[in-house]
């Protein structure tokens, strides 16, 4: 199928394009982009003057509850929220049931996104045979059945003599570990440490479960040079130390959820179990920290942390909620939000959800690494349309997501979010296009 | 984000669920304390019932034990003639796998008026208020280490009832505050009606500098936390805190913060000691000191009924 993009916007956050052109698509990469040549016939054309053509996001951070928690989510649904994000590629996390610590497992959620050709699927390996933190797993053969790294999720690992080894032996295949730095002991409460956990009586995470963990983290770094990524960064402390370590030179990497950026602690009000989340929800210092780190390239990439999480599991008393949100389909919505409120160029602001995870991801993506998340001609089609003035109002049940419990719905907060996606296209085929509105 | 509207009031301003002392405005507190005066001569006459709440049914619903609070709440619901309904669920339905929201469903199918919910989760109490018909009234009767609003309101009927006027007083809160309720109804209580200093009094363990943030002073040395104080109400010391990791032994607790005749002599000559019951001797308050002049513990528990009277019979007024 040829497909031609009309009259968008183009941008091209790795090198600041920002013109308006075509885009050109064959077998799945893009054939012209800007001027399109002049025999290009195509079989489908799509109108997005007035529109940005943009790289199709990638989120380094979203559940699909696959295997063991279909009733909260289902690969179909959660891959349609994706394509309906203008989300084009993503990396799942391990902490399925059973977890990602088997090749099969791996090849078996490939295999059916793949079939699905919704947006691409890159798996984080479990670190740890069950996440159980005792024994490795076989890196080497969850690599081949297409693991882009290996993680604990939210399970820390409460034994650094394995956590050592671990790096260890990750970093000798040159295999990167993505680690949410959170102390094992200290990071048992449900909610940020502060006024807020003091005044409603739940139980808190200091900011210390952090800190000492990413200390932790950075001396396991400097012994084994292994490359580690960073998971939801939540403190203003945490984003200090990452930033002294980055400029040591440390082989890190790091990002933060769209829940982090927007919120703080206050929002839990009275006890709203959407705001019961992992990270917890930190103070307006933490939440302005990690913003501006965000902007300055402390923090390289923004995710969604997406999370669904059924009915059942929410309507508990605050502690008792399962934690997480839906998030996929509101990635790039809040991006905006954040880089208008901060008045960067959208391409600024588009490379947080693009070429910077890509960065991230580095050679675990093989070939597509010179062209995901970037506007290239020959490379991949892996792209979003968007009108970034559009307006909506998040309605938890017209998500295609199956979790719809989210902090950001219109009837908890009365505000309209900026981005709407018109179309996402991924390898070239059309992943979303997005129904006009009488 | 926009803030919902306080779900403990209607949209006229007035009482329907008593959830937690915090947000409440003065004048509510006020009612509650004034009506609970007039409750007080119902509890001295022969025939110790008013007809206010005949015909409507109140159930008990202690997802944790608590024998004490749940007789107080059943004598109140009964003085004002309802049918009191007690269900023990900590070892009944939820043991059976029911979810919290499928029992307060069967619950209200049976036609409740009202629900007094101990639990030890916080914020239990407004999940079901949410998710209750609107007829149906909840009162907080203690939820995890959040509140436990009738206890705040009948200590301070109890200071209101000794002290007069709150403007001048002192109020010191002695022993495991980061775990009560009853200290953070008591602070929330004793803010809005203005006293002039609200101190807590523990280890750091106990007492973290957090607690700042809630308006009150944080002092680690029992001494000088009492010094010339008007109020002071002592904790009980949970046993579970006694062998944890927050203090090395009842005995040390009991020498460092235990009230004693000495510390209290510190305080105003006519320092009144609470208690919120049941007490421990010997841990957090010396048998001489419970049953001393200054020791108004017994009184407490004459007012915690008037008190819970004056709460129920003003929310079943109320409508959603």
């Amino acid at each position: 199928m040829k497909i031609l993009i009309k009259g968008g916007r183009l941008i091209d956050p790795a090198t600041g394009r920002d013109e308006v052109g075509d885009v050109a698509i064959a077998t799945g990469r893009i054939v012209g982009l800007g001027k399109v040549p002049a025999d290009f016939a195509a079989d489908r054309e799509i109108d997005a003057r007035g529109h940005v053509v943009a790289p199709g996001l990638v989120d380094l951070a979203a559940r699909l509850r696959e295997p063991g928690h279909e009733h909260e989510g289902m690969l179909e649904s959660e891959l349609s929220a994706a394509a309906a994000g203008g989300v084009t590629s993503l990396v799942c996390l391990p902490d399925t049931d059973p977890p990602l610590d088997e090749p099969g497992l791996v090849e078996m959620l490939k295999f059916r996104a793949r079939k699905l050709s919704r947006a691409r699927l890159f798996p984080l390996g479990a670190l740890t045979r069950g996440l159980a933190g005792s024994v490795l797993t076989e890196m080497v053969e969850l690599t081949e059945a297409g693991c882009v790294g290996f993680g604990q999720a939210e399970v820390p690992m409460a034994d650094t003599q394995l956590l050592l080894r671990a790096l260890q032996y990750a970093s000798t295949h040159g295999y990167t570990v993505w680690l949410r730095p959170q102390d094992a002991a200290l990071g048992k409460g449900v909610a940020a440490s502060g006024a807020v956990a003091t005044r409603l009586g739940l139980s808190g995470v200091p900011v210390a479960a952090e800190t000492i963990a990413l200390h932790t983290i950075f001396e396991l770094v400097r012994a084994t040079g292994a490359r580690v990524h960073l998971c939801r960064l939540s403190s203003a402390a945490g984003v200090e130390i990452v930033r002294r370590a980055k400029a040591d030179g440390l082989a890190i990497t790091a990002d933060v959820s769209i829940n982090s950026l927007h919120l703080t602690d206050v929002d839990i009000g009275y006890f709203n179990p959407a705001m019961r989340l992992t990270p917890p929800l930190r103070q307006g210092r933490d939440r302005d920290a990690l913003r501006a780190a965000l902007a300055d390239g402390t923090i390289d990439a923004l995710v969604s942390d997406h999370t669904p999480v059924d009915v059942d599991a929410k309507t508990l008393p605050f502690g008792e909620a399962e934690p997480g949100a839906t998030g996929l389909e509101l990635l790039l919505s809040l991006t905006l939000k954040w880089g208008q409120e901060r008045g960067l160029s959208l391409a600024n602001t588009l490379a947080r959800v693009t070429c910077d995870p890509v960065r991230v991801l580095g050679d675990a993506l093989g070939s597509l690494s010179s062209s995901a998340g970037r506007l290239v001609e020959g490379g991949v089609a892996d792209l979003c349309v968007l009108d970034p003035e559009a307006q909506w109002r998040v309605l938890p049940e017209a998500l295609k997501s199956q979790g719809k419990y989210t902090p950001f719905g219109y009837a908890d907060t009365g505000m309209a979010l900026p981005g709407q996606v018109q179309a996402t296209l991924v390898a070239g085929t059309v992943a979303y296009q997005r129904q006009a509105t009488g | 984000m926009l803030s919902r509207r306080n779900p403990q009031l209607n949209s006229h301003g007035e009482l329907i669920h008593l959830l937690s002392v915090e947000g409440l405005p003065k004048a509510v507190l006020t009612q509650i304390l004034d009506t609970a005066g007039t409750f007080l001569s119902v509890n001295d006459r022969e025939v110790k019932k008013v007809p206010l709440l005949r015909g409507k049914s109140i159930f008990n619903l202690f997802f944790e034990n608590s024998t004490r609070t749940r007789t107080t709440f059943e004598i109140a619901a009964k003085r004002l003639s309802a049918d009191v309904i007690n269900l023990d669920i900590a070892r009944s339905s939820t043991a059976k796998g029911e979810s919290l929201l499928d029992t307060i469903a069967n619950l209200s199918a049976m036609h409740a008026d009202m629900f007094v919910v101990r639990h030890s989760e916080s914020g239990a109490p407004y999940l079901i208020a949410q998710h209750c018909a609107p007829h149906v009234h909840v009162i907080n009767a203690g939820d995890g280490r959040h509140a436990h609003p009738t206890q705040g309101l009948l200590d301070v009927y109890t200071i209101r009832h000794y002290k007069k006027d709150f403007a001048n007083l002192r109020v010191a809160i002695v022993g495991d505050i980061v775990h009560s309720r009853v200290a953070r109804s008591d602070i929330h209580a004793l803010s809005t009606l203005g006293v002039a200093e609200i101190r807590a009094v523990g280890p750091k363990t106990l007492v973290p500098n957090d607690l700042r943030e809630m308006g009150v002073h944080v002092f680690h040395d029992m001494k000088e936390g009492v010094r010339d104080c008007d109020v002071i109400i002592m904790l009980r010391l949970q046993n579970e805190r006694m062998s944890g990791g927050m203090l090395p032994s009842a005995s040390e607790y009991y020498k460092s913060y235990g009230l004693t005749e000495e510390k209290l002599a510190l305080a105003k000559s006519d320092c009144i000691v609470m208690h919120p019951g049941p007490i421990n001797r010997g841990v957090e308050i010396d048998s001489q000191v419970a049953d001393g002049r200054h020791s108004v513990i017994l009184p407490q528990v004459t007012f915690g009924i008037a008190v819970r009277m004056a709460v129920m019979s003003i929310i079943a007024g109320n409508e959603a």
